[in-house]
């Protein structure tokens, strides 16, 4: 009984050690790295090691750190609730109105392929639209809705904000629509038959039973927005800033020390936040 | 069959302005990259023509767009094997509980919500430190997999839970030995989604953009040279790139769909071989 416990634990090590050994040396070590860096100090032009606390205290002292956060924060917060309220939607007709499994398998492709194609193309397509002489400001001027052409289509947080949407509403339709194929159509009819009217249907039994799928998309929009750098940078014109931003800022002036405290900061939060949200589920259950 | 309802039409009406906002601006940049050649970024076009695409071909006065394609393409056929190899294993270690293997998945949910840059900072400073060449083959390909891997491990997890483990039972019952049992039974019974896993290897390495900015080194993939492009070239050229690229991630897609397509159907047309067999 005692070898064959021990011959389980070996293949299973086995088994796993490839993938222990990309992880260790590619997610911990690099970790530990940060957090060992962000204790050093920094001339202009190296990084001394040291253990000093200046970068957090000029980090927690600095106003701007606030400010960005706090920009962060609302980014992904406005991004969740529309990502969520699209996603909802399109799993939900995918779900429950397309009958045909052929027609369900080809519109999901559909809504999922442009996830394996490039975000950066995807956001430099938004120019022609929203620039000033794009599409966007054509067509409004034309129908009489505004004479000038609007500048807060590009580069502002609107434009931001779509762009985000426009990337990661598919990380919400995958896991909700993956929840709601597993729905037993069975309940939904009780609900009916119990008299229930299909607004309360959605809100006592579709969503009740959709929360793990929700939960897992929050996880991925959250986690992609607060991590983002690109997009900031790119739909924003340089003119907004976020975490990812500050980061990638002091990189660029070689402060690598100030950017690890920076990305430490960043970690702890997005870690919070994923652990608060892994207690409503259990992702291994849920795939 | 019941008529169809309100909510119907309304949400598909929904679904169908989303494919709108989803798939619009892609064929509006590849409408833009047919621009004349006095044309410029957004509407109207200033007559049609392939001047776009030729520069692409032609000498380029920007980068080296060519050669970073070549790095992407290998570079993604590389972690593409890699993530088939290691998510499979990894796959199968998880189907039984092992010391560690709590850890072991909260690293790999780990790897999947830490945000990108801290993969591109930290590898990048323990390459430096250490005085090791930072490459797009070396440090750049275990970025990567941090980002493609977990992808692969979730689709291996979703696979085996749904896995009807009396298949195997059934080839250990005839004495086969463990490994007989994975190649000659598990292996064929989770083709399909190996191409799957493969797909995601594959098109989230030839896209990773953020993972791989500080740990190519000097020889730029075709996202950095994209991104590089971004900030100073202003003609429909990278409108072209774009169009090119996207065209080919799409003809990578559709190859691997039509492939587990095909091997579904080949499998429903064989059906059962009982009887079959001589072994």
């Amino acid at each position: 009984m005692r070898a064959g416990n021990m011959s389980r634990h070996l293949t299973g090590w086995l088994l796993a050690s490839p993938l222990s050994l990309v992880l260790i040396l590619f997610l911990v070590l690099p970790i530990a790295m940060i957090v060992v860096v962000s204790f050093w100090k920094a001339t202009e032009f190296s990084i001394i090691p040291a253990f000093s606390m200046e970068n957090y205290d000029f980090l927690f002292g600095s106003p701007v750190t606030y400010r960005v956060f706090g920009t962060t924060i609302k980014y992904a917060l406005i991004v969740w609730v529309f990502t969520l309220g699209i996603g909802f939607a399109v799993a939900y007709f995918l779900a429950f109105h397309v009958r045909s499994q052929t027609w369900q398998i080809a519109l999901f492709l559909l809504c999922t392929i442009p996830f394996w194609t490039s975000n950066i193309i995807r956001m430099i397509s938004w120019i022609p639209f929203l620039g000033r002489n794009g599409l966007a400001n054509s067509a409004l001027i034309s129908m009489g809705v505004t004479e000038e052409p609007l500048d807060w289509l590009l580069y502002s947080d609107f434009s931001v904000i779509l762009a985000f949407v426009h990337l990661y509403t598919l990380f919400m339709v995958v896991p909700i629509f993956n929840t709601m194929m597993r729905i037993d159509k069975s309940l939904i009819e009780a609900a009916y038959d119990a008299g229930a009217t299909g607004f309360q249907t959605l809100t006592n039994v579709i969503i009740p039973l959709c929360k793990p799928g929700i939960m897992i998309g929050t996880i991925f929009v959250i986690t992609l927005v607060m991590g983002d750098f690109v997009t900031v940078r790119f739909m924003s014109g340089s003119q907004s800033a976020n975490v990812g931003r500050l980061i990638q800022n002091d990189i660029a002036l070689l402060q690598y020390p100030s950017a690890s405290a920076t990305a430490v900061v960043l970690l702890v939060t997005v870690l919070m936040v994923i652990g608060i949200l892994l207690r409503f589920v259990d992702i291994r259950k849920e795939l | 069959m019941e008529p169809r309802s309100r909510s119907f039409y309304v949400l598909a009406g929904f679904f169908g302005l989303f494919l709108l906002f989803l798939y619009g601006p892609t064929f509006t940049i590849a409408i833009l990259s047919f621009q004349g050649p006095q044309g410029g970024l957004t509407f109207p076009m200033r007559g049609t023509s392939l001047h776009w695409f030729r520069d692409l071909f032609e000498q380029q006065a920007v980068g080296d767009i060519w050669g970073s394609f070549r790095r992407s393409l290998a570079l993604g056929l590389m972690v593409m094997v890699t993530t088939v190899v290691v998510s499979v294993m990894g796959g199968l270690a998880f189907r039984k509980r092992f010391a560690g293997n709590a850890v072991l998945f909260y690293l790999v949910i780990t790897a999947l919500v830490i945000p990108s840059i801290l993969i591109s900072l930290g590898v990048g400073l323990i390459f430096s430190q250490l005085g090791l060449p930072i490459h797009w083959a070396s440090s750049g390909f275990g970025s990567q997999l941090t980002w493609t891997l977990p992808f692969g491990l979730l689709i291996m997890f979703a696979v085996f839970n749904r896995f009807d483990k009396s298949y195997e039972e059934a080839a250990r019952d005839q004495g086969a030995s463990n490994w007989q049992t994975i190649r000659h039974v598990i292996l064929p019974i989770i083709a399909p989604s190996l191409i799957g896993v493969a797909l995601f290897g594959f098109t989230l390495s030839y896209d990773e953009f953020a993972r791989t900015l500080l740990t190519a080194g000097s020889y730029n993939t075709l996202p950095l040279e994209i991104y590089g492009m971004t900030t100073n070239v202003t003609t429909p050229v990278i409108f072209a790139l774009g169009t090119l690229t996207t065209a080919f991630s799409l003809v990578i897609i559709a190859v691997f769909l039509l492939t587990v397509w095909g091997l579904n159907r080949r499998r429903a047309r064989q059906g059962s071989d009982a009887g079959k067999g001589m072994v």
